[in-house]
């Protein structure tokens, strides 16, 4: 596809973000493209999940805009906001589940709220979702505080992907998943992408994830995007933080 | 996202058609449901049906199971179900659909009433009996924790029960002096209104001297107590049992009951006498204020039959019950956090159940004391 004729679905241009004398993000500016999955990487506290919290709307935005399907939230009022919302899924670092609901309840919470549906619809597309994300049918009646980190992962995920979004944030995915899991992992999200036809924004330090899942890489440090595109190009960089990122000891000892 | 479902079907002889137009979305899912149940309950003899989906406009997981369910209204018992004009795009979705929900719902009726009435009695039962046995057994563990400290005084963690003193005994001064005051002036308020229609205002003063002392005023105490530093220490084992901070600690090589639950104990322990002591004065301060303002009885009339009315013994019964109704407060705080398990619902439900057992224990146990005392004549 030529560049000229990608959508875009979310451009962040001129942001700048921070708390107290300190700006974490400086003038940031990044597109994301219909259909494909971002990968997004920076050092610990490089203010990654700051951006991605800036777009979801939890942080106010200094100064800058943000577009998502062409609306700037910035000059939004209530009802279009929640149109907006309700066509992306986040996926929180820790799931984020509701304690006090089951993993079917967690996932036809979204479902209730939104959609008119009748019960058995609400049950059949709920298991449904816990399907396509790996789970078998045992785990609807669980708590969360019964899942493993990794079935956590998944509920949470088919919560995000319950009102078949248009994109999905996914704050590191495959952060405390054993290898296994986590190519899993990987593999059910270009799955889900490629069924479902997703944008996904992913926030991760997962080199494996990077080389396998992603299609574009963008990276954060010293509060700007100091570089994008896909992992080619950020394996020909010279920046001394890409060479250390991306072809350190982790990553040569990945691929030897 | 314009078309309105459709689905219409056309019979011909034995092969039946259905032709789905428009957004199949998760926005009309109610809409097509009933269109599909509508076709569904009509079910014509029909042996081969097909399913043309090439005028659909949108298709999403709603959409795709939807027509996965027609489907599988057909297929089965000799009759088969086909697509044709399938998008390529949505060719994925559709076979997603298709191998979902594959295994056998579970059937099965649930227990009867009655049985679930049965059920929850005997549960209920035997949570009482648990949440006992529980408590004397934080009391016994406590008691060798303490006697632990003994053996070795520096164990102690004397730094932390300083923080907790701070936190249960200081900062509660004030709404204990607060409530204590108000509660005195109000009996006083009341006796002296009741009293003086048979012109027995100054027993007022013996009223408010012995119910102060001897009850009312640990009773109150312990109740705020209960309310304000019991759940606080519910709330706090619970969250940190939810985070697995205790867990960690146990690793660790300390014993949680040194580490966090001596100290709290201790703390309420030293705390509760002293704001005993603190809130009966408040509240003789505020009947006195009363019956000076309200009832005509002089500060010094006041005192002085306040002097001839109380004893020493009516002081040192109330003092007496403070640190034991502490215990049972900080006791019953602490199973309770340690009881919470993961979600936010638990933590809840057991700093509620905290609140509710310390007060209903303390009241108890005042009960007893006023047996205790009758007997013995104090």
């Amino acid at each position: 596809m030529a560049e000229a004729q990608k959508e875009v679905v979310i451009r962040v241009s001129d942001l700048v973000v921070g708390f107290g004398k300190i700006n974490v993000l400086d003038h940031v500016a990044l597109d994301v493209y219909r259909g494909e999955i971002l990968g997004f990487v920076g050092a610990s506290g490089s203010g990654k999940s700051v951006l991605m919290r800036t777009v979801i709307g939890l942080l106010p935005k200094r100064e800058g805009r943000i577009e998502v399907f062409g609306v700037d939230l910035g000059n939004v009022n209530e009802k279009e906001r929640q149109a907006v919302e309700r066509r992306w899924g986040v996926l929180f670092q820790h799931g984020a589940l509701f304690s006090s609901l089951t993993a079917l309840q967690n996932v036809q919470f979204p479902m209730r709220e939104y959609l008119d549906l009748s019960d058995r619809m609400l049950q059949e597309v709920a298991l449904a979702k816990l399907e396509m994300v790996g789970l078998t049918a045992d785990v609807r009646g669980k708590f969360p505080s019964e899942l493993s980190g990794g079935m956590t992962k998944r509920v949470a995920l088919a919560r995000a992907l319950a009102l078949d979004p248009e994109i999905v944030f996914l704050d590191e995915p495959t952060s405390g998943l054993d290898p296994i899991s986590a190519g899993e992992f990987d593999h059910l999200i270009r799955t889900l992408q490629r069924t479902l036809g997703l944008t996904v924004f992913m926030v991760t330090h997962d080199l494996d994830s990077l080389h396998d899942v992603c299609d574009r890489i963008a990276v954060l440090a010293d509060g700007k995007i100091i570089a994008s595109g896909p992992m080619a190009t950020m394996l020909a960089s010279e920046h001394p933080w890409l060479k250390a990122y991306f072809r350190g000891e982790r990553a040569a000892r990945r691929r030897a | 996202m314009s078309g309105e479902p459709l689905l219409k079907s056309a019979a011909d002889g034995e092969r039946l058609q259905f032709k789905a137009a428009g957004s199949w979305t998760a926005k009309h899912a109610g809409a097509i449901e009933r269109l599909i149940d509508e076709a569904v309950r009509q079910k014509p003899a029909a042996r081969r049906v097909e399913i043309d989906l090439a005028g659909i406009e949108h298709l999403d997981t709603y959409g795709a199971w939807l027509v996965e369910r027609l489907m599988r209204a057909w297929n089965g018992d000799g009759r088969e179900a086909k697509l044709v004009g399938v998008a390529e795009n949505y060719r994925v979705l559709i076979e997603e659909a298709h191998s979902v929900n594959r295994a056998a719902p579970k059937t099965g009726h649930g227990p009867s009433r009655v049985v679930v009435v049965l059920n929850n009695i005997g549960a209920s039962l035997a949570d009482f009996s648990q949440s006992l046995i529980a408590l004397v057994q934080m009391l016994g563990e406590v008691t060798a924790a303490l006697l632990r400290v003994f053996a070795h005084p520096r164990s102690f963690r004397f730094t932390s029960m300083v923080h907790q003193i701070d936190r249960v005994g200081w900062r509660a001064v004030p709404i204990v002096l607060l409530i204590t005051f108000l509660i005195g002036a109000i009996i006083a308020q009341q006796g002296i209104f009741h009293f003086r229609k048979f012109g027995a205002d100054i027993f007022v003063v013996d009223m408010v001297g012995i119910l102060v002392l001897r009850e009312l005023g640990v009773l109150l105490v312990c109740i705020m107590v209960a309310g304000r530093s019991g759940s606080a220490y519910t709330a706090e084992l619970g969250s940190m049992k939810m985070r697995e901070e205790i867990d960690a600690l146990r690793t660790m090589g300390f014993d949680p009951i040194d580490v966090l639950i001596l100290p709290r104990i201790v703390a309420i322990v030293i705390a509760v006498p002293i704001l005993t002591f603190l809130g009966s004065m408040a509240a003789l301060y505020g009947g006195g204020l009363v019956c000076w303002l309200y009832g005509g009885i002089n500060p010094e009339v006041f005192l002085s039959r306040l002097r001839e009315s109380i004893t020493l013994d009516h002081f040192e019964v109330g003092l007496i019950k403070a640190p034991f109704m502490a215990l049972i407060i900080g006791v019953v705080a602490c199973v309770e956090g340690l009881e919470v398990k993961g979600s936010a619902e638990s933590l809840g439900l057991h700093t509620t159940a905290s609140v509710v057992k310390a007060i209903f224990m303390v009241i108890v146990l005042d009960g007893v004391f006023a047996m205790f005392f009758a007997t013995i004549e104090k």
